[in-house]
């Protein structure tokens, strides 16, 4: 230590020597910030542009459209527009007999090859036609029929003409059946029915998001139905009503850690709790929504407790001096006060548990599901598994399709984000 | 307070035992190399308005042989689905468990070691392919850490390349596979150096050389054949193993290796000429039939689309010859169980 008694003059120099040092200091620091702000924004601009650039295309595709002749005999054998009488009707072969009329394909190879042009779901398109508008009975409608997902690959560009035939998953024969139906423009690019429409399916051209969606839904309301109210009890109960000895400092402690556990352990604790003691159905909503509640728990109370502090004693101290109850002090005004901080945690652990596919993968729901589900008990899957799923199959058509299904997956993130900063706003007082 | 707290516990004991009742959709879960031919006989099911599609899980054939073998009951799945055949340890399990199987067989997949078209082709005996990935391999009789970091160190006639594989985990049905088929059977059981040390150490059949190289040569890609794909696209050099119909779907980008001078091309699997191709099988769960409905339908529905130029030829699976398709069809309303003695076979 240096003690020698310095002047006020030299005190002065030595300070305005130092400012210009701590000057740069101060601007390095904000540089610091600066690069990293940016460096943040550019990744996440790459990230959307290579989601988008590639995933907008996912919610087109390419269509033929085809003269139906709607012959009830046929389409509709026993009369009754029931799913059964549909099933027995022909309307494929409907399909293909109006496109082997433009196309002309000579021999049984040919015609077998041909059939593949229009997606096989082109009689359950035909079945829920009629089902909406039975008036259609009896005329010649021009139908649209999604493509099969090779063909629509090929008109992408993504299948090249150039290729041998040997190496490329269409015939020379097929392309000369697509030019043709090109020439008679037939064949469009349009916004896809299936993406937000459909379900699951093995044909990507069929393939869409709703069951996943649907499936999401329902979860994340059996996780909010079950998170919300505990997690909130949880932290009054701790924070307002508990004596802080020993027991709720150990909870305390339990339940910071069980924030920091890994998802899919509580996956695990599922499985071995929810379906082998209580016998639950596998890959349901209802035990994927306990699941992920058990998982936002931590979040929620967490969040709700420093909320509940943030509300100054000062308000409580009112409330008491009036007369107030404890629990007229907690319900009339803590909560009010602090409902948007429990809330934006509350989002912010949904929108987490959204994201989840980890530990859905033990309760069965990381699988291929097809039918839409109903109710919290009908076999459900979720938006990320849709995602994880739809990345591993083989056809090429599904790369546009799991951009498509993330941009879906974000819209549904960045609005619930947007809804807890709108309910955080509307909510807040300031004291 | 203790009136709430005892409501609160009849509600939610009526909500669980109200949910778990008898399940109307059929349960599947294994295999990935099974699921995009599981999925496609599932949808055709579903289209009929009598049944629910059934829920097809994916996990590995492990995933698949033990799940079914888990008990009787709704909670465990119906059908498991393997790309490698049941094990008579698993079998075991599986009777523990008082559960009966009947083994059918669907199909066959062929297993591919591809890489980018930019990159090399590879033309290479299955012994030598063996040497690159075993784990162990005999020097001068004794088991050493697989020395070989390039290929043309295995055999001169081949690339001047880094030897770098991507290829599944061990859950994994082809993995398992492919370590039986190429590892053992085509390298320790037939080269002659190593069939003496194998022999030296006890291990007449040469089981121990299943095990992959751990030292970053071959590099598990996950269950994920897709990823593997990729990153073949973007890492020329490198090769992968996966499934016959990856390589079908990215015939313009991949070319498949020449294994002991067959190329695995669709014919060539189907004809039995390609040493590397593998069985498909799902596991029927006896007890099941009739609690769960839409167990034997499924079952039919496979055989409508398994033939020559079905549906599942179509999306990559090698039919199987026509007596034996016949005989897994009537093993489907026979419903043989499956003992330990079938396994030998």
């Amino acid at each position: 230590m240096n003690n020698k008694i310095i002047t006020p003059l030299e005190a002065s120099n030595k300070v305005k020597k130092s400012i210009a040092k701590r000057r740069a200091k101060d601007n390095r620091l904000k540089l610091y910030g600066r690069v990293a702000i940016s460096l943040a924004v550019c990744f996440l601009l790459i990230l959307f542009y290579s989601i988008f650039s590639k995933g907008y295309s996912g919610f087109f595709q390419y269509y033929v459209t085809l003269d139906i002749n709607f012959d009830r005999e046929r389409i509709d054998p026993k009369g009754d527009l029931s799913d059964n009488s549909l099933f027995d009707g022909e309307a494929s072969k409907i399909v293909n007999e109006s496109l082997f009329s433009i196309i002309q394909p000579q021999g049984r190879k040919a015609k077998k090859q041909a059939k593949k042009i229009v997606s096989s779901g082109k009689d359950v398109r035909i079945a829920k036609m009629v089902k909406n508008d039975p008036s259609l009975f009896g005329t010649t409608t021009k139908v649209k029929f999604a493509l099969d997902d090779d063909i629509d690959s090929f008109l992408r560009g993504y299948i090249k003409r150039e290729t041998p035939e040997s190496e490329r998953r269409i015939s020379n024969k097929i392309i000369e059946y697509i030019d043709k139906l090109n020439e008679e423009g037939r064949i469009s690019y349009e916004f896809s029915d299936y993406i937000l429409s459909g379900s699951a399916s093995g044909n990507p051209e069929m393939a869409g998001i709703k069951g996943a969606f649907i499936g999401s839904m329902l979860t994340l309301s059996v996780c909010l139905l079950i998170a919300f109210p505990l997690g909130v009890a949880t932290a009054i109960y701790l924070e307002e009503v508990a004596k802080k000895n020993k027991i709720t400092e150990f909870i305390e402690v339990n339940i910071n850690n069980l924030a920091a556990v890994p998802s899919v352990v509580f996956g695990i604790m599922g499985l071995a709790i929810f379906i082998s003691i209580f016998g639950m159905p596998r890959s349901i909503p209802l035990v994927g929504g306990m699941v992920l509640a058990l998982m936002t728990l931590p979040t929620i109370i967490i969040s709700s407790r420093a909320a509940i502090r943030a509300v100054p004693p000062s308000v409580r101290d009112a409330a008491y001096g009036i007369g107030a109850s404890k629990l007229q002090v907690i319900f009339h005004h803590v909560i009010p006060l602090a409902m948007p901080g429990m809330l934006t945690g509350t989002i912010i652990g949904m929108a987490q548990a959204l994201g989840e596919t980890a530990p859905l993968l033990m309760i069965g729901m990381v699988a291929f599901i097809v039918d839409v589900p109903n109710s919290i008990v009908d076999p459900g899957t979720v938006l990320p598994v849709q995602i994880f799923m739809w990345a591993d199959f083989a056809e090429r058509m599904f790369i546009q399709k799991t951009s498509a299904a993330i941009i879906v997956l974000l819209g549904f993130l960045i609005s619930m984000n947007a809804l807890a900063v709108y309910l955080r706003k509307k909510l807040e007082r300031r004291w | 307070m203790k009136k709430t707290i005892f409501m609160a516990g009849i509600i939610s004991g009526l909500v669980v035992t109200s949910v778990a009742q008898a399940r109307d959709t059929l349960s599947l879960a294994g295999s990935s190399t099974v699921l995009p031919f599981a999925r496609i006989i599932a949808e055709q099911l579903g289209k009929n308005p009598n049944f629910k599609t059934p829920v097809v899980e994916s996990g590995g054939s492990s995933v698949g042989k033990k799940g079914v073998c888990d008990g009787v009951g709704t909670k465990f799945i119906d059908i498991g689905n393997a790309s490698s055949r049941m094990k008579s340890k698993e079998l075991a399990y599986c009777e523990k468990n008082g559960v009966k199987l009947t083994e059918i067989k669907v199909g066959y997949d062929g297993i591919v070691v591809a890489n980018s078209k930019k990159g090399i082709p590879l033309n290479i005996s299955k012994a030598d392919l063996g040497k690159a990935l075993t784990a162990e391999i005999p020097v001068n009789g004794k088991w050493v850490k697989n020395p070989y970091k390039k290929w043309s160190d295995i055999n001169p006639d081949l690339p001047d390349i880094a030897i770098r594989v991507y290829g599944p985990p061990t859950t994994s049905g082809t993995r398992a596979s492919y370590a039986e088929m190429v590892n053992q059977k085509g390298y320790c059981a037939k080269d002659k150096e190593a069939k003496a040390a194998s022999v030296a150490r006890g291990d007449k059949k040469g089981k121990k050389c299943r095990a992959m190289r751990t030292d970053g040569v071959f590099i598990e890609a996950g269950e994920q054949d897709n990823l593997i794909v990729q990153k073949l696209n973007e890492d020329t050099s490198a090769y992968g193993i996966f499934g016959f119909s990856y390589l079908d779907q990215n015939s313009d980008t991949l070319q498949g290796a020449v294994i002991s001078k067959t190329a695995p091309t669709f014919e060539n699997i189907a004809g039995n000429n390609y040493s590397v191709s593998r069985a498909l099988y799902y596991y029927v769960k006896h007890q099941h039939i009739g609690v769960v409905p839409g167990m034997k339908e499924y079952m039919a529905e496979w055989t409508k689309h398994w033939g020559d130029e079905g549906a599942l030829s179509d999306a990559g699976m090698i039919p199987m010859p026509k007596a034996e398709r016949a005989k897994y069809k009537a093993a489907m309303t026979n419903l043989p169980v499956l003992t330990a003695a079938d396994l030998k076979k």
